[in-house]
């Protein structure tokens, strides 16, 4: 079996499982968002539980729309809130104690490997980082498995993805994420289980791994996955607070496909408008301007991210026609970057440094485009209307590209301003 | 349950931010979400829509977000019904969880016109095209599935095991 029918074997009883296969699982772990949480509570009170399932299993995370940025918004944030309360929730997040909820459940070491963990929100595929199946699912889902603490699924069938050689000079995860789906488009792993491995994955830090597992559902994938080692032993340690456990994947396990590639080969990597899919070398691009640069997200917001755009524009200053917004992804993260002088160093730059918040990513708020702008961003989609207006346009990119094109008022590489 | 209407077409990778723009969702009331429908996907769409309509569409249908809110505005806004080629997985379980009925032809897809007027035998899964007088076959809904279906959508299902148990 691979890792990802391991853990759907080891959460419904049973000693095997197979692709294709329909089953009822039990779930370790919910959550759900301010957009999503409000239909959760309304659906789950339809079905008359008396209780959710278990109160320190079902995480509530204010991220989307906040720090509530309307009153429409406020109200939302309010039901997850008064929901918590009334149910004695554990893991409800308040503005100051939140973050975006993919970065922050990892780092407080609330998701964890073997874990199954399912969220009303399309990018719960990250935690694959640290072994763990997870996947989005509705907010009807979320409900129905906050009364159950179970969930269906279709065993999916897997990919491998195999990466060897040595990185190039500022590609990180990003890029090998963003260049995988270029090459297999954005439904080439359709209901699928995408499994990282190789060389290469074998040595990226935990930050670039949760990148790549992020953005596993821009393929159309189930979910991502990646066997845990040293390294995730390393990220876990001190952090989990649950028991996690191992899984891999055997030697006989069935693949629908492998792909490789390799490493030296893949530059700098930008997605162009309007799919993740449309990627290009950011290198021959330097044509297209820049209005805005966002640097945060569940996909690209962590410490490591932080310090890759600001090594890049240390001592420089964003281009005049240019806004550049950092946004730590967690507390924890805005804390250490202010330790460690990168708010200081984007500050100086003249970008801005922003509370924690998905914001701009899906167009919400604290960054918005207007009709015929441009902005590159570290984040996951640039879908027609992504980011404002429906004539803008986004380009997604690792941060360190984003931070050389905020210097540059286009898009640029690292080497051009360093 | 037969489905009969008339056929707005989409192309390929209609993601959710096209069927319902993030900036609406700060409130889940179906018919605030059904007035911005399709808003951002370039039609005229919006203001000609008329309940009992269908939809068709290319290939991973409902791409991006696990927004319920995407299903559930085309739902208020009256389609009867959405046709694709593929579907994105995480709209495809919203979908029957909520009630809205999707199909997935590849033959359908690909020859129904906008403007055709479509009748859909959902237990069958037959479509027929009145206008092209054309008939194509929709894959089988997994048994699982027609479960969820006669239950009336998940949350009827949960509610009945639960009192089961």
């Amino acid at each position: 079996m691979t890792i990802t029918e391991k853990i759907l074997a080891a959460h419904s009883g049973k000693e095997e499982v197979s692709a294709g296969g329909l089953l009822n699982a039990k779930v370790d772990l919910i959550l759900a968002n301010d957009i999503t949480a409000p239909i959760a509570i309304t659906e789950f009170k339809k079905i008359g539980a008396k209780d959710v399932f278990d109160k320190s299993r079902v995480a509530f995370i204010p991220d989307h729309f906040a720090p509530q940025k309307d009153i429409k918004a406020a109200e939302q944030c309010k039901m997850l809130r008064d929901f918590s309360k009334e149910y004695d929730l554990d893991l409800y997040f308040e503005v100051g104690r939140m973050g975006v909820e993919h970065a922050l459940l990892p780092e407080q070491g609330l998701v964890v490997p073997g874990d199954l963990v399912i969220g009303a929100d399309s990018h719960t595929c990250t935690y694959g980082a640290l072994g763990a199946f997870s996947t989005g699912v509705g907010s009807t889902d979320v409900a129905s498995a906050m009364a159950t603490g179970e969930c269906w699924f279709k065993v999916p069938e897997s990919i491998k993805f195999i990466y060897y050689g040595n990185l190039n000079k500022w590609v990180s995860g990003k890029d090998l994420i963003l260049h995988t789906i270029g090459d297999i488009g954005v439904d080439g792993a359709l209901y699928m289980a995408m499994e990282f491995e190789g060389e290469t994955i074998t040595s990226l830090p935990m930050s670039g791994r949760l990148t790549m597992c992020n953005m596993a559902i821009e393929a159309g994938g189930k979910n991502g996955i990646i066997v845990p080692d040293g390294i995730t032993e390393h990220y876990v340690k001190g952090r989990a607070k649950r028991e996690y456990k191992f899984y891999s994947s055997d030697k006989d396990a069935k693949y629908a496909e492998i792909k490789e590639y390799d490493c030296s080969k893949i530059l700098p990597t930008v997605s162009c408008p309007h799919l993740p899919s449309n990627t290009k070398p950011a290198a021959e691009l330097s044509s297209v301007t820049i209005d805005q640069v966002v640097v945060g997200s569940c996909t690209n917001g962590r410490i490591e991210d932080l310090r890759e755009a600001a090594e890049i524009i240390k001592g420089k200053k964003v281009a005049p026609d240019t806004r550049m917004i950092v946004i730590p992804a967690t507390q924890q993260i805005y804390l250490q970057a202010v330790k460690e002088g990168l708010a200081g160093i984007f500050v100086e730059a003249d970008a801005v440094f922003s509370t924690p918040t998905c914001g701009p990513c899906l167009g919400g708020h604290m960054g918005i485009l207007a009709k015929g702008e441009k902005a590159i961003a570290t984040t996951n989609r640039n879908f027609v209307g992504r980011m404002g207006h429906p004539e803008s346009e986004v380009y997604l990119s690792n941060p360190a590209v984003a931070a050389a094109s905020a210097v540059l008022g286009r898009i640029g590489t690292p080497e051009e301003v360093i | 349950m037969i489905l009969k209407g008339r056929v707005w077409k989409f192309g390929n990778n209609i993601d959710t931010d096209a069927i319902i723009p993030a900036r609406y969702l700060n409130t889940s009331d179906p018919d605030e979400l059904a007035k911005h429908l399709m808003e951002d996907a370039g039609k005229e769409f919006p203001s000609k829509v008329s309940a009992g309509d269908m939809i068709v569409a290319e290939a991973n249908f409902g791409c991006g977000s696990s927004r319920e809110h995407a299903p559930i505005a085309i739902k208020a806004a009256g389609i009867q019904a959405v046709v694709a080629k593929s579907f994105a997985r995480i709209f495809y379980r919203n979908a029957f969880n909520i009630g809205l009925p999707i199909f997935e032809s590849e033959d359908a897809s690909g020859k129904i016109k906008e403007g055709d007027e479509i009748e859909v035998d959902a237990d069958k899964g037959a479509i027929r095209n009145i206008t092209r007088n054309e008939e194509y076959t929709a894959k089988p809904i997994p048994p699982f599935m027609q479960e969820l279906i006669s239950a009336g959508g998940l949350i009827k299902w949960t509610k009945k095991r639960i009192e089961a148990s």
